[in-house]
């Protein structure tokens, strides 16, 4: 399925390989923080909300 | 109406959360076209061969890297001059995005010079601006995080994003302002229109950046609404805490 990408396969490889980890890793931390950041809020308007 | 209302962080995050999903879609489809299209869809160059298939990462990530700098310099003028603390939130929710867009320039841009140039890295003024507007973005983020008052910290950095500026122009410019070094002047003239990529490669291309820009987009929504979250969590964290 891959193209034969000659003498140069590892260049494109890594390139490719190299770029889709920075981009997952950085889509997944910005995906948790945000998730994270949401039940943050949640807990603590929930205790304003109880405290008064 | 007036864009000013969107200063509201209640409007930004209704507006926000309207808008993302359909720009998570049309991003993540034109990102996967373009780089399916590039990977598996176009020639080897007679020059370079196949190692041109990493423009379709390379550009845009480049391009990106550039105009998320630029991105934060509005938001951050805007901080200075108005005040509107969403603005100051977007810039911190830009630059680790444009960081990893740097990173990824300047990691496939070394990959790829490595069997082209004959070397992995050059002090060439385009790479070397690059480089300077790579730490820029970690010197950025490392003062957000280091001053604990969020008011000074915007002050901060943002008057550090202007100084930054310098370095996206230069990065942008650099071939033509000193016309010299190992990386080549742009194949995508905007000025002129007169682009020097075959259509082969120009479209697929093409699809790549549009959604590297519409993925940039949804990603600084993203997290522009989390450090709104973050920060009404602390203000409510903080009122609690008078009270007792």
């Amino acid at each position: 399925m891959i193209p034969d990408l000659g003498k140069y396969a590892v260049e494109v490889l890594s390139a490719y390989a190299a770029s889709l980890a920075l981009l997952g890793g950085l889509i997944y931390l910005t995906l948790r923080r945000g998730r994270a950041a949401r039940a943050e809020l949640r807990d603590i308007e929930k205790e304003v909300g109880k405290n008064g | 109406m007036s864009i000013w209302q969107y200063a509201n962080p209640v409007k930004f995050l209704t507006l926000s959360e309207k808008v993302q999903p359909i720009l998570w879609v049309v991003a993540t489809v034109c990102v996967v076209t373009g780089l399916l299209w590039g990977f598996f869809g176009t020639p080897d160059d007679f020059r370079q061969g196949s190692t041109v298939k990493i423009i379709y990462l390379h550009v845009p990530t480049a391009l990106m890297a550039i105009n998320a700098w630029f991105m934060m310099l509005v938001a951050s003028l805007i901080w200075l001059i108005r005040r509107h603390h969403v603005s100051a939130l977007a810039a911190k929710a830009a630059a680790p995005v444009g960081l990893v867009m740097t990173l990824i320039a300047l990691v496939t841009g070394a990959i790829w010079g490595q069997p082209m140039w004959g070397t992995w890295w050059a002090w060439d003024p385009r790479l070397t601006s690059f480089l300077i507007l790579f730490i820029f973005y970690l010197g950025y983020i490392a003062l957000w995080e280091a001053v604990e008052d969020p008011d000074t910290a915007a002050d901060l950095t943002s008057v550090l994003c202007l100084v930054g500026s310098v370095f996206a122009v230069l990065s942008r410019y650099a071939v033509q302002f000193w016309n010299q070094g190992l990386h080549q002047g742009t194949s995508i003239p905007v000025a002129t229109g007169e682009r020097t990529v075959s259509d082969v490669f120009w479209y697929p291309l093409l699809t790549s950046m549009i959604g590297f820009g519409l993925l940039f987009l949804a990603l600084v929504l993203y997290r522009t609404g989390t450090e709104i979250r973050l920060r009404r969590a602390q203000a409510l964290r903080n009122r609690m805490e008078r009270r007792l």
